[in-house]
């Protein structure tokens, strides 16, 4: 199922037209460009994001929310930002100076980055993506390397680093309880996430987003491609990537006071604010990416790439809206709850999945009836879901005849 | 389907207001809520109907005070210019509003009615000394009302009904004691008419109006 696009050539700059002919000013410029835009439009979609967020969930609650800054409220986020930039900083007395300065950065950096692989714009359905920048043709994404994707996993694991490092760092305890919930919940649910990925390349058969969302044009979207399941593991397990409620253990303020930033104030805490809805933001641009088609949907302007941005915004906002839902509906989840959620269910799940959805692509490849194919590995599936059920209650049996843990 | 019933909840919510209306909220300092009857404000010290103060230097609302914000101490009445009625008067009266946390133990454990609480609660201080209330800003003025001090913000009411539980006929809960009033007059009001529902003994049947009483004995 490797689909035969040649390569334009072993560039690190990847598929991007823009570099095909060697790099020269105006290639840095442009490069330079799509960055500030990319960059102005994140920290702009924060600021309208948390003004977002806290307007739904007032009128989910029947409250007003923010009001009074600006019309509607809408300059909220700044008042908070102008107000947080120049507040007090305090470094804890007990805390490790170099790691608490740096780990707010930690968690923004990668927050940032993600979205440098995310195409936001351009006709999919005949141009391959490409749209015309300056007189240059190029792609309207910051950059696309060869690993996209595997970049988005490598940032979402980095910022682990910054919620850990910033609980450890602190000195305090309850900060420090939080880092290691956090850990141990990113890390667990990037398997999840990772796997449910795998079966979205197993379709499209590249790395490279830009790929991904050409193969999905227009109509054919992953969503459907690899039949539903896989989009909605990568959902619950993007939430709790995101540490967002229900799965929000990190920031437990009833457990935790405020969670891993308990001791950071001023610039800083606005540093982790803003990464944990910059975060929400890539992480829903992703989804879009991978399973919704990006930018595809039908032409309906004149311009080329207009119709493409305003597809991928109308689908990134569903997203958003999602998440703000999300949180105003669930209750937090237990600890056990959550790493029974994702251990026992989500990755077994997205495994079996994955494996079927290849049995289906092997059987086409090797002309067997593929529907039987697809019956056999589902048979094959079961009998394995129940093997582990089997050993999950024998294991839960045990547990409640030896609470203690003595006799093991 | 259970799990999926809280989303509708929470999306029928966007749309639908409550009972009460759209939106639950008061908008603060533009729209106030009328306060209740009982409410806990800012103390006053109260005098007598000849101008006498009522506190007697006792300290025991001092001593009942959990968050110890009340700082008393009583001196012997000047012979040929007595403060109070009795044999002493209260010489320093202190409370600190940073510790205040307005229960209503002090008007509790007074003897004399002389120290209740206004319904005053909107006064913010830029200083710690502001904060910390002397005898001289609690005490009623010659009209019996409240000082209105530079920083606080009265509202027409917030010095009636004050510490109205004082003023309940029946605080056991006995039928017997309805209509019986056992509290003292204040300088500018009077004797207080009992609590709303309820009415003193030989009081016509409608509610009286509070200022009649201002001014004789």
């Amino acid at each position: 199922m490797i689909v035969g696009v040649p390569l334009p050539g072993p560039t690190v700059f990847g598929l991007d037209p823009l570099y095909t002919g060697g790099v020269g000013l105006a290639e840095v410029l442009i490069t330079l460009f799509k960055v500030g835009v990319a960059f102005a439009l994140l920290m702009v979609a924060v600021m309208l994001m948390i003004w977002f967020e806290r307007k739904v969930i007032s009128d989910m609650q029947n409250r007003i929310g923010p009001n009074l800054a600006g019309p509607f409220g809408i300059l909220q986020t700044l008042a908070d930002g102008i107000k947080l930039f120049f507040k007090e900083d305090l470094i804890p007395e007990k805390s490790d100076r170099l790691v608490f300065k740096l780990a707010p950065y930690l968690s923004l950096v990668p927050a940032f980055l993600v979205f440098a692989v995310v195409p936001v714009g351009g006709n999919f359905s005949g141009g391959n993506g490409r749209v015309s920048l300056f007189g240059h043709e190029t792609f309207l994404q910051v950059a696309d390397p060869p690993v996209g994707i595997l970049l988005v996993l490598a940032m979402s694991s980095v910022a682990v680093y910054g919620v850990m490092l910033a609980g450890w760092s602190s000195g305090s305890k309850y900060p420090l309880l939080a880092s290691v919930r956090a850990s141990a919940q990113m890390v667990s649910y990037e398997a999840a996430l990772g796997l449910s990925l795998a079966a979205v390349l197993l379709k499209s058969g590249s790395l490279s987003t830009n790929q991904i969302v050409s193969e999905q044009s227009v109509w054919n979207w992953n969503l459907w491609v690899t039949w539903v399941v896989p989009m909605v593991i990568f959902l619950i397990a993007a939430t709790a990537e995101l540490n967002r409620p229900p799965f929000d253990l990190v920031e437990a303020e009833q457990e935790l006071v405020g969670g891993f930033h308990t001791e950071y104030s001023s610039i800083r805490f606005a540093l982790f604010y803003l990464a944990e809805f910059m975060n929400m933001i890539t992480m829903s641009a992703i989804v879009v990416t991978l399973f919704l088609g990006g930018p595809n949907g039908p032409d309906f302007t004149s311009v080329g790439w207009l119709s493409g941005v305003l597809w991928f915004f109308v689908k990134l906002m569903l997203f958003l809206f999602f998440f703000v839902w999300l949180r105003a509906t669930l209750p937090r989840f237990r600890y056990d709850q959550l790493m029974d959620l994702g251990w026992k269910l989500l990755i077994p799940l997205s495994l079996g999945w994955l494996l079927v959805l290849a049995s289906y692509d092997v059987a086409g490849d090797r002309g067997w009836n593929r529907a039987a194919a697809v019956i056999v590995a589902l048979a094959i599936m079961a009998a394995l879901a129940s093997l582990l059920a089997l050993a999950l209650r024998a294991a839960r049996q045990r547990r409640e005849l030896d609470p203690q843990g003595e006799f093991v | 389907m259970g799990y999926l019933q809280g989303f509708a909840v929470t999306l029928r919510k966007m749309f639908k207001g409550t009972e009460s209306g759209r939106v639950v909220t008061t908008q603060y300092p533009d729209e106030k809520r009328p306060k209740p009857e009982r409410f806990h404000g800012r103390h006053v010290l109260n005098r007598y109907e000849d101008g006498m103060e009522k506190c007697i230097g006792c300290e025991l609302c001092a001593g009942v005070c959990p968050a110890r914000c009340i700082y008393v101490r009583g001196a012997d009445n000047p012979p040929d210019d007595p403060v109070s009625p009795g044999e002493r008067f209260g010489y320093v009266y202190e409370i600190n509003y940073l510790r205040c946390i307005h229960c209503d133990l002090c008007v509790e454990a007074c003897p004399t009615e002389a120290i209740t609480e206004s319904k005053l609660f909107e006064f913010s201080f830029t200083n710690r000394s502001d904060a910390i209330y002397t005898k001289d800003e609690l005490v009623v003025g010659d009209d019996g009302r409240p000082q209105q001090l530079p920083w606080e913000d009265w509202h027409p009411g917030d010095d009636e009904h004050t510490s109205a539980w004082v003023r309940a006929t029946s605080p056991s809960g006995r039928a017997d004691y309805e209509g019986q009033v056992a509290w003292s007059g204040e300088l500018g009001y009077g004797i207080r008419s009992p609590e709303r529902g309820q009415k003193a003994e030989g009081e016509p049947d409608e509610e009286p109006d509070r200022d009649d009483h201002g001014g004789h004995h």
